[in-house]
């Protein structure tokens, strides 16, 4: 029983309004245009009026169009098939492979009981010594990594998805350029992965109501592998687009907006994806990292703010280094306690003195002359940067501890490094001994 | 006679409906959809039509669907039962609710927040032809280490003769254990559980108190330089990653207090379940019990419906205030109250109400004042003493304090430990500025001390400040060491290691034993030659001194520690022992 109306009231920006009966909210349409046909989803019922979300966008639509209500909210085909293949927004094939409609799973879902979570306590080793020792990437964990434009983010996110172990990749792209498509395309074929993942791709040329989709609808699968079993890692670039396209919508339906022009629900909108990081007892686990660039290099933008309050830390990307101001991983205690003794205290003692390092720096380009403190600082900084923090650095995580105390005996004492005794004793490189200053 | 009334429209979580009977503001009413019904709470009334926000997802809801009204508040059960439990932000306990779904949250579904069959052991008060009103004691039965009151209900608001009383005994909360007789004659049958609605203030006790006694929380910034006390409110802004949940989860473990109650509102799942996971495995040391026996989890994370967020601030303080009738010291921890802030602003935006600043609406000031205020320690008409103590984190947006939801709260609070990137981006947690935060309470250490500490931090910071300008070589030997003094009292004291077993929690004992070494350290002149000697000397000093926070008080380690940081002082201080001393006993008795 599909209704179907053929007058279309308004229309504006990507919405459009018809007089209809009976309609549920969250429920999909076909709207069939002069351009052909597109999705439309239910945004506002007001007494008959119908408010619908475009998922082609309004462009070219007219009054006398045909609206078909499907009776159905937006789902998308779930089986291994979906291994290996590339869809759009919507979950129609961008590959030349067939277009999938066995066994429809509902997108946007319920979250999971938090009574079900349990606590994370998988590591996912990388080999970049600014993720393993000083901010830990967990299993089930939520991480964007903060980024300006123009930096390498997406070689990062590719990069980590090669490296770390998990069962299955799921791409996300919102207002990917066609170029970095192509990217992680060959990245992933190249890298041997391409079999083990699914691509959910929406380009900058694609209508930007379907980016809005492309969370979701990632989301949705990789729960459902989760649930039999696969450790599932989720990447999605870019969540500022996602963001940005919500915010249209927004102002279309001429919603109060609450900082500059982001809806007021933009906590909790990006919270509901976010939150869908999982793991879950007795099956698999989701783990998502996604890039969240920042307009103006500002993290107070709503867009990162809002994030980092939502996601477990983030890896904030700046110079084509990953800074260690600015970056968290929230769940690194979790894991880096069974690691190795000094790991804890190596990774907050040596950026106490990074950030001494800085103040130092400050100094200097004042033009203060340098105390031997000073130039120990300057010495360390440099080599600090250079031999961990540098993005080619590619080595585990016991061989970056053992590099961080080699960094600290060519700068510093024992008693100069804030560390407790016991680990200096332990740990300090016995030949490199220097004398006193 | 049911009152029932029609969908005429959606937006998000608020449903438009049209009704027909009286309606009440606040009232629950339930959404009928196919089998499920749906919680909501009518929040306008215009004419013949409410807006209600939905507590649910609203996917499905479409225009004719029946509403049902109930003539109820939004209420919460009262009753033995609650400790240990983790609810969500409507009571909802999420534990046997995953027996009955799984993984999922599935809408809809409601159960029953104190188990309806457990037996508690009952031993009788009141006698009959006594005569009792709300609140008053009639019996209690023990609730893990506690002894719960079975009271008069709190929305009983005559007085009244006891008829009958229940034997000692074994009871479930349903069994009547009385009968009570009002001043017209009629009888109520009174159970252990009753309904209390969560936006009015529990207000059965003989008087309010002012808040003296501090609550130490074994965090040593806290207790000695921005105190807490019983029945205070205090807030804790800082930017994300700043360290707010840290610094709360810390409290929850290690505050002197009765209860706690932990409303995780609005904000990640995940930290939630480290609470829950770990706290039936840890033994709270006053008791030698779990602590779970004396915590309540109301869980509403960002990801679960926005207007239950908004319900479980109050969800958790109603049962806060129940508590604390029983002449309990509780103690609510909520993470974090922007999110509840923000499911208002997102309910006002629906409703289309002029928004005030950031959208936010504009009677955003006085529901805050209005939260805090249920916070306060009481004298219960049994003359014992109760309290209720509010600490709520607060997400500013960008980090900045000059947004309305800081402001508000910095309106109405006793303290304020505002967190500070430099400090957390420096390592130096907890993070809580020692410049900028304050308390109007009155901690375990005296003014005289504190205000002589906090003097030499500030010069400190100015020495700090003035060598950025003037460089280390523009500035005098002697400002050189009270830079240093404040660095190291930071360093050693207002810094503490929440990952280590020993210095995470700092009794109040070892706080004032180990504050007047410090005190000591900062009245001492040094015979330093220059500012690389000085700078060694401290750096000795401080790295002793980590030593010595790891150590516990008790043990031979802490004693040999101190004698090696009472002969590094006495090699380098120009003051002899007794000088020094005489000095410290002049200036702080
Ligand atoms: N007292 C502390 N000691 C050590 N690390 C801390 C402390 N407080 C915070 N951190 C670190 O900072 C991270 C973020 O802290 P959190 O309390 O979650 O921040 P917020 O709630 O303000 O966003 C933690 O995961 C931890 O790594
Ligand atoms: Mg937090």
């Amino acid at each position: 029983m599909r209704k179907i109306y053929s007058r279309i009231d308004e229309i504006s920006g990507n919405v459009v309004t018809v007089q209809a009966d009976g309609i549920k909210y969250g429920e999909l349409a076909e709207i069939t245009s002069a351009h052909g046909k597109s999705l439309a989803e239910v945004i506002l019922l007001d007494g008959g009026k119908v408010s619908l979300q475009v998922f082609a966008g309004s462009r070219g639509i007219s009054t006398g169009d045909e609206v078909r209500f499907l009776s159905q909210p937006m789902m998308v085909s779930f089986s291994d098939d979906l291994m290996g293949r590339i869809f759009n927004g919507r979950g129609t094939p961008r590959d030349n492979g067939s277009a999938l409609t066995e066994n429809l799973i509902e997108i946007g879902g319920p979250s999971v009981n938090p009574a079900k979570r349990i606590i994370p306590r998988n590591m996912i080793r990388t080999g970049i010594p600014m993720i393993d020792l000083f901010n830990s990437l967990v299993e089930s964990q939520k991480l964007p990594i903060f980024s300006i434009s123009g930096e390498p983010y997406n070689e990062l996110l590719a990069r980590v998805a090669l490296q770390a172990e998990v069962d299955l990749i799921v791409l996300g792209g919102c207002g990917l350029k066609y170029d970095d498509y192509l990217f992680f395309k060959e990245r992933l074929e190249s890298g041997g992965a391409m079999s083990r993942s699914i691509f959910f791709v929406h380009t900058a040329a694609d209508p930007v109501v379907e980016c809005l989709m492309v969370p979701d609808i990632s989301l949705a699968v990789a729960e459902k592998f989760a649930l039999k079993g696969k450790r599932v890692l989720v990447l999605i670039t870019d969540m500022t687009n996602f963001s940005d396209a919500m915010k249209e919508i927004a102002i279309t339906m001429e919603q109060v907006p609450s900082n500059r022009g982001y809806p007021g629900d933009l906590y909790s909108q990006l919270a509901s994806r976010y939150e869908k990081a999982v793991d879950f007892d007795g099956a698999g686990s989701i783990t998502i990292l996604a890039v969240t660039t920042m307009p103006g290099d500002d993290v107070t933008h709503p867009v990162p703010d809002n994030t980092g309050y939502i996601t477990e830390g983030q890896f904030y990307l700046k110079n084509g280094r990953i800074e260690p101001f600015g970056s968290l991983s929230r769940l690194k205690q979790l894991v880096n306690g069974k690691t190795r003794d000094d790991h804890r205290a190596l990774m907050d003692g040596m950026i106490k003195l990074y950030a001494s390092y800085k103040e130092t720096l400050e100094k200097k380009s004042m033009g203060f002359r340098m105390s031997d403190w000073d130039e120990k600082l300057l010495k360390y900084g440099t080599l600090f940067e250079s031999e961990l923090m540098d993005l080619s650095v590619n080595i585990p995580l016991e061989g970056a501890l053992d590099k961080g105390w080699e960094i600290l005996a060519a700068c510093f004492n024992p008693d100069e490094t804030g560390l407790r005794t016991n680990l200096t004793s332990k740990f300090w490189p016995k030949k490199e001994a220097v004398t006193h200053g | 006679m049911s009152n029932i009334g029609k969908v005429v429209g959606v937006n998000g979580n608020m449903v438009r409906v049209e009704f027909e009977n009286d309606v009440l503001m606040n009232e629950v009413a339930y959404v009928k959809l196919k089998e499920k019904r749906l919680k909501s709470e009518v929040i306008r009334v215009r004419g013949k039509r409410a807006e209600m926000q939905v507590f649910e997802m609203t996917k499905g809801i479409g225009v004719g669907d029946e509403v049902e009204f109930t003539s109820d508040l939004l209420s919460v059960s009262l009753g033995p039962g609650l400790l240990g439990q983790i609810f969500d932000g409507l009571q909802n306990p999420l534990p046997q609710l995953a027996e009955q779904c799984g993984f999922f949250l599935e809408r809809g579904i409601y159960l029953d927040a104190i188990p309806a069959n457990r037996k508690w052991k009952f031993t009788p008060v009141a006698k009959v032809g006594d005569t009792v009103t709300r609140g008053e004691k009639l019996g209690s039965v023990p609730e893990g280490i506690f002894e719960h009151w079975i009271m008069v209900p709190f929305n009983q608001y005559g007085t009244y003769k006891v008829k009958s009383i229940a034997a000692p005994g074994e009871y479930a909360v349903k069994d009547r254990i009385a009968e009570l007789e009002d001043e017209k004659g009629r009888t109520i049958s009174v159970n252990m559980v009753f309904q209390w609605p969560v936006k009015r203030a529990v207000d059965v006790y003989a008087e309010r108190l002012k808040p003296v006694d501090p609550l130490v929380t074994q965090i040593r910034i806290i207790d000695a330089l921005f105190p807490v006390a019983r029945g205070g409110t205090y807030c804790i802004p800082g930017p994300f990653g700043a360290g707010k949940t840290v610094l709360q989860q810390l409290t929850s473990r290690y505050a002197d207090i009765d209860i706690v109650i932990v409303a995780a509102c609005g904000e990640r799942a995940g930290e939630v379940v480290e609470t829950l996971r770990e706290f039936p495995e840890l033994i709270d040391p006053r008791t030698g019990k779990s602590l779970m026996e004396r915590t309540i989890i109301i869980c509403n994370t960002s990801s679960m419906p926005v207007a239950a967020r908004e319900a479980s601030v109050y969800t958790a303080v109603t049962m806060a205030e129940y508590y604390r009738q029983m002449g309990l010291h509780v103690l609510l921890l909520a993470d974090s109250t922007s999110r509840w802030a923000q499911a208002m602003r997102e309910m006002s935006g629906r409703l289309e109400e002029i928004p005030g600043e950031e959208a936010f609406p504009a009677y955003l000031e006085s529901v805050i004042a209005t939260f805090y205020e249920r916070a306060g320690i009481v004298r219960l008409k049994s003359g014992q003493i109760g309290s209720v103590t509010v600490g709520g984190t607060v997400s500013p947006a960008g980090g900045n304090f000059e947004e309305p939801v800081t402001q508000a709260t910095l309106k109405v609070v006793g303290a304020f430990h505002g967190l500070s990137r430099e400090r957390s981006d420096a390592r130096r947690y907890p993070a809580i500025h020692p410049l900028e935060s304050w308390s109007k309470y009155q901690g375990i250490i005296d003014k005289k001390r504190t205000s002589f500490v906090r003097q030499a931090l500030f010069a400190s910071d100015e020495v700090g400040q003035m060598m950025k300008v003037v460089g280390e070589e523009g500035t005098s030997l002697d400002d050189y060491m009270v830079y240093l003094k404040g660095e190291f009292f930071d360093s050693v004291f207002l810094q503490q290691n929440a990952f280590d077993k020993v210095d995470a929690a700092t009794t109040g004992d070892r706080q004032k034993y180990v504050f007047d070494t410090i005190i000591s350290i900062i009245l001492a002149t040094f015979d330093m030659s220059d500012k690389e000697s000085a700078r060694s000397f401290f750096n000795q000093l401080r790295q002793r001194f980590l030593d010595w926070n790891g150590a516990p008080m008790d043990s031979d380690e802490f004693k040999k520690i101190e004698g090696e940081i009472m002969a590094m002082l006495e090699q380098h201080r120009k003051e002899s022992a007794a000088e020094a001393a005489e000095k410290f006993k002049q200036m702080f008795g």
